[in-house]
């Protein structure tokens, strides 16, 4: 198959950045769309030009660090699927293919299609966690929980930190992302003794990061390529408002 | 550089007081003193961010580095199946003593006792740690902790969270390390690779780091260095590791004098999706528990061209429950790839190329239905059928061997210090305990007992005989010269400005270990990858073309100074697989095995630990640790 893409390039945040388009030929349909980009640098470092840079590391869909706009979708046309998962044969020959950072006021652009989610992290440090030490730990069966919720609370832990639901979302908001993790501690006995706390500092620190409030429209939840149900934002904001009682 | 013995400091004592026994021997620092030293971990994975965490915990300043923009997206984050332990919940007979025996069988006798009884004996704790962490591991409808079965073992011990077991663990590590960032007891240095270790007076003292973002080379000291940096499966080119997966800390600590050991035990999965064609960036692994249920087959005749729906059943060759009837499908890996390298060579593989078989859960469908399956391998299934583009609930997979992870790596002692006072060596990018071959659901305990349990305490006890922060100003030009021939070499990289592309000589690379230095080996083989691997370098070094600036985001750069490593390894791994005149686990010599084609052990002169020492004006300089078994009884490995 034959493909026009057209790919957003800047070198880097504080400079002006443009769409630049790049025809590919006799592209195999059963590579993967990151293969297809690696056949475009290859192209591209052979005539000496840039190549295009984009995050990647995993190529099996877990480690979260693809992600970009395809056709102006976070990781493109197939549901619950993460760019490096996605294959040529989800395109038809002669399509334009139209490529984009995520793009929030939170997540700096590193390069091309390369961004900066660091602040998701400061979300985390600010209270994603059980606040245990290595040592010390009970007898692991001594902690009954209930199989639907040990279910539920691995279905929000399974949040892979891509970016996609701020890119979706239309006030970049993060709180797929944060309410994912509320949730994942909240639905566990392990994560009571501290879940007030947690979820006014995790909130806090969203906010100071600079991401968007959220309007319910529920795009981050139908673009996530882990499927993380808008659900647990409700969860958030009940545990939000419990933690103010 | 000088000679020396090697002594794994193993304590002598009766094997399961060991442990107890060296921990209180070992020196302590209060809090307040802790408070006085920084450590360095390079690579926050499951055991970098363990240990730092911990270490933190414990009142060190510990410094963290990681190319990655976060430790969460470290390939840990992969693991799918689960993490052994020795609970013995199922009431199945599991015991320490259990765990550690299949871990030394595994291995087919060429680890330390000590080391894997430590193992087996912290197993439990790793559990109980996560589960406080709110890991969500799978339950049983009571409520407590489910477990199933993994190769090579015949105990239900393997804790799992669905097919996303790593993610599961990393998370919990990452989120005890986050405890720690947040109170700013580690500093977090994301998108910098390490390019060199500062040895101070014999000792390690620091780092040069090159930032991925400005290309800026900087010198960091500390007190104490900890490498947890994984495996060099990208050695190979095509493997189940993710793309940056790299040796470069490893060999460049190496270079400086830490002794690398085993570098060719390298383990081949049995069950990946197969290579389509030669655009193929890396290969997907599909967890060892799908083994659990599905079966592993080929057509009896030769070049079978039909649909597999369409072969009879008495037209299939379960190879695996044929020749191994006591394990089935669930004999170890390197068992269940070499009988798959064989049926494929023997021409009865399927698919296109004819380098697959199919792996079938027909069976299982239809005794306890698809929810069944689904709910148990759900994201595998989904995953394949993405890459694939076939249903594997209808149609079988098609599945073939791929790299996966390597036992071997740096040589260490008892207290997981390597060659290098103060310079440690954690998780996959260590040695220590998985031998020839490691068994499913032993990486993630592995790498979790270092982080968590192990490398605090010796780590301690090396610090408490260390004055802390004692850098002078005389030392401070050995940190600017390592930083400046790191410049040099990037700078001499830059210019070669020849016409091939990174993964066009990495691609050349990979086929050759692939090749000769892959599933199985012999002489001739080994010998011609020794001819034909510095030429790879040659050509490294004399076409390469890398775009753009030093000192920019330059992923080309990144991917060129992993490789320059990786050629070198290459090299090493082969010498050693051509030294090692025996089979074992993962070490397939063709030269050497039974009448049923099995590994023939040679413990008369091959019972031991081969670490090798850099020499950079000639061949490597080996030197052997033997090991002793004094509580197992040594035998030829049957899965039978």
């Amino acid at each position: 198959m034959n493909i026009n893409l057209k790919v957003w390039r800047q070198e880097q945040d504080t400079k002006k950045g443009m769409f630049k388009t790049y025809r590919l030929q006799d592209i195999d349909p059963n590579i993967s769309f990151l293969e297809m980009l690696d056949i475009l640098n290859n192209k591209l470092i052979k005539k000496k030009l840039d190549p295009v840079a984009f995050d990647h590391d995993c190529r099996e869909g877990i480690c979260g660090s693809c992600g970009f706009m395809i056709n102006g979708q976070p990781h493109g046309p197939q549901k619950a699927t993460t760019v490096c998962q996605l294959y040529m044969r989800s395109f038809n020959s002669e399509n334009e293919i139209v490529l984009e950072p995520f793009r929030a006021s939170s997540f700096k652009i590193v390069k091309d299609l390369s961004i900066d989610r660091t602040a998701f992290d400061r979300i985390i440090y600010a209270g994603g966690f059980v606040p245990v030490d290595t040592g010390g730990a009970e007898e692991a069966n001594l902690t009954i929980v209930e199989k639907a919720n040990a279910d539920e609370s691995f279905l929000s832990a399974a949040c892979i930190g891509c970016g996609a639901c701020v890119a979706a979302c239309k006030n970049s908001s993060a709180m797929l992302f944060t309410a994912a993790k509320v949730s994942h501690l909240a639905l566990l006995p392990q994560g009571e003794p501290d879940k007030k706390e947690r979820v006014q500092k995790m909130v806090a620190t969203m906010d100071e990061e600079g991401f968007g409030a959220c309007t319910n429209t529920g795009a981050c939840s139908a673009e996530c390529p882990k499927e993380i149900s808008q659900e647990n934002i409700a969860r958030l904001n009940r545990e939000f408002i419990k933690s103010q009682l | 550089m000088n000679d020396f013995i090697l002594d794994s400091k193993v304590p002598s004592g009766p094997l399961h007081r060991n442990w107890s026994n060296h921990k209180e021997d070992l020196g302590a620092l209060s809090e307040e003193k802790a408070n006085k030293y920084k450590i360095i971990i390079i690579g926050t994975g499951l055991a970098g961010a363990s240990a730092a965490a911990t270490l933190a915990e414990k009142g060190f300043n510990v410094d963290a580095f990681s190319y990655h923009e976060s430790p969460r997206r470290a390939h840990s984050i992969a693991a799918q199946g689960g993490i052994n332990a020795a609970k013995n919940y199922k009431n199945d007979g599991d015991s320490i003593m259990r765990l550690f025996y299949d871990t030394i069988k595994g291995g087919d006798f060429r680890s330390r006792e000590e080391n894997v009884y430590r193992l087996a004996e912290l197993s439990a704790n790793i559990i109980d740690q996560c589960v406080a962490q709110g890991v969500p591991f799978a339950r049983e409808y009571g409520g407590l902790l489910d477990n199933r079965s993994f190769g090579g073992v015949q105990v239900s011990r393997t804790f799992y969270a669905r097919g996303q077991t790593g993610q599961q663990l990393l998370l919990g590590a990452y989120s005890a390390l986050s405890r720690q960032l947040s109170k700013g007891k580690v500093c977090f240095f994301p998108r910098h690779d390490m390019l060199d270790i500062v040895v101070v007076d014999g000792k390690a003292k620091g780092v040069v780091t090159r930032n991925l973002l400005n290309g800026k080379i900087r010198s960091h000291y500390a007190d104490a260095v900890i490498l947890a940096t994984g495996g060099y499966s990208n050695a190979y080119y095509l493997s189940t590791n993710a793309m940056a997966s790299n040796v470069t800390a490893n060999w460049r600590a190496h270079r400086k004098g830490a002794l690398f050991a085993n570098p060719s035990f390298t383990q081949i999965h049995p069950t990946c999706i197969p290579v389509k064609n030669n655009f193929q960036s890396k290969l997907t692994l599909m967890s060892e528990s799908l083994r659990n249920d599905g079966r592993v087959w080929v057509p009896k005749k030769k070049n079978d061209l039909r649909k597999p729906n369409d072969i009879s059943e008495n037209e299939r060759d379960y190879y695996l429950e044929r020749i191994y009837p006591a394990f089935g499908n669930l004999v170890p890996r390197d068992v269940a790839s070499r009988r798959t390298k064989e049926v494929c060579d023997n021409g009865q593989g399927v698919g296109k190329t004819g380098i697959a078989v199919y792996l079938d859960f027909k069976r299982v469908i239809q005794d306890k239905g698809k929810q069944y399956v689904q709910e148990k391998y759900g994201n595998l299934f989904d995953m394949y059928q993405k890459i694939t583009d076939e249903d594997p609930y209808t149609t079988p997979m098609k599945i073939y061997p791929a790299v996966h992870y390597t036992m071997g790596g740096l040589w260490v002692d008892y207290n997981l210090m390597t060659t290098i006072p103060g310079l440690f060596s954690i998780g996959e990018s260590n040695f220590s305990d998985h031998g020839a071959n490691r068994l499913g659901a032993s990486a993630l305990m592995q790498a979790l007992a270092d982080g968590y349990f192990i490398v605090p305490h010796t780590i301690t006890d090396y610090l408490s005989k260390e004055t802390p922060g004692s850098l002078n100003k005389t030392n401070q030009s050995t940190f600017e010269s390592v930083a400046h021939n790191t410049k040099q070499e990037i700078e001499k990289i830059m210019n070669i400005k020849g016409t091939l592309v990174v993964d066009e000589i990495h691609k050349e690379l990979g086929k050759i270990v692939w090749d000769k230095v892959g599933m199985s080996r012999n002489s001739e083989g080994l010998r011609k990858a020794l001819e034909d691997i510095p030429k790879i370098k040659e050509k490294f070094w004399t076409k390469l073309l890398i775009p753009g600036s030093k000192e920019d985001f330059n992923q080309e750069l990144e991917k060129a100074l992993r490789l320059k490593d990786f050629i070198e390894l290459a090299e090493l791994m082969a010498l050693d697989a051509l030294d090692r005149k025996e089979s074992c686990g993962g070490h397939f010599r063709e030269e050497f095995q039974t009448k049923e084609n099995e590994a023939k052990r040679n413990d008369m002169e091959f019972m031991y630990v081969a670490a090798w020492q850099y020499n950079k004006d000639g061949k490597p300089k080996l030197f052997k640790e033997n090991l002793e078994y004094k509580n197992v009884k040594l035998k030829t490995r049957s899965y039978k």
